[in-house]
């Protein structure tokens, strides 16, 4: 395999590592509030694009079944009709990493909105987002 | 899955995220925020993943850019860095 085949092929990984590596950065790095809270949010975004990547299959449809499609229970019957096709696995994408990434985006936007209350308590308590400010303000025994 | 615009998207994807948290307005910065929200809507739509990228463009897109447009509203506009 060669470098570009890593690469190229696994493409949606890299960009999850490195999407994963700016939001940490952010909430680490950055001194404003909210500044801190997009971060999180691009840092928790990052960890659906891993788990959605991990269902994708090569030439592989929504997983929604279509009519004339029968379930294996009624094979017998299917086989009946002449027209009626089996259902293949690899011909739909995987749709349990898309329930459980389901509830993260609802999880995800809960915590943000938390979060953005926080900050808004913390404005009223000492006018500013900044946080070397706050710390100043803390320290001062302004708060 | 289509690669052409796998590639494509996940190229811009990264050109939001980064510019959403280098821009000093926050207001800019969350308009930003809310294109890579839609931006990552697009990418499920096009790994098949229909009912996450639904979810995605009314909660992320929608509701977060919301909040944080109101917490905007509720007190600064300028962020330091």
């Amino acid at each position: 395999m060669t470098i570009t085949e890593f690469v190229v092929s696994r493409l949606n990984y890299w960009i999850y590592v490195i999407l994963m590596m700016i939001g940490l950065f952010a909430m680490i790095s950055k001194k404003n509030l909210i500044k801190k809270l997009i971060g999180m949010s691009i840092f928790q975004t990052a960890i659906i694009l891993f788990y959605v990547s991990m269902g994708v299959k090569e030439e592989s449809n929504i997983p929604i079944l279509e009519h004339n499609i029968a379930h294996a229970s009624d094979h017998a019957e299917a086989s009946d009709h002449g027209q009626v096709e089996e259902i293949r696995a690899e011909n739909y994408a995987n749709p349990l990493p898309h329930v459980l990434m389901l509830t993260a985006i609802v999880v995800g936007v809960a915590t943000l909105g938390v979060g953005l209350a926080v900050v808004q308590k913390i404005h009223q308590e000492f006018g500013t987002i900044e946080e070397p400010e706050i710390l100043a303000k803390i320290k001062s025994g302004h708060g | 899955m289509i690669w052409q615009f796998d590639i494509i998207i996940l190229g811009f994807l990264l050109i939001a995220a980064i510019l959403a948290l280098r821009e000093t307005d926050l207001l800019s910065a969350t308009m930003i925020f809310g294109v890579y929200s839609f931006l990552m809507c697009l990418l499920w739509a096009e790994m098949a993943a229909v009912d996450v990228a639904f979810t995605e463009a009314a909660v992320g897109a929608g509701a977060s850019t919301v909040f944080l447009i109101s917490t905007i509203y509720n007190t600064k506009r300028k962020s330091s860095d």
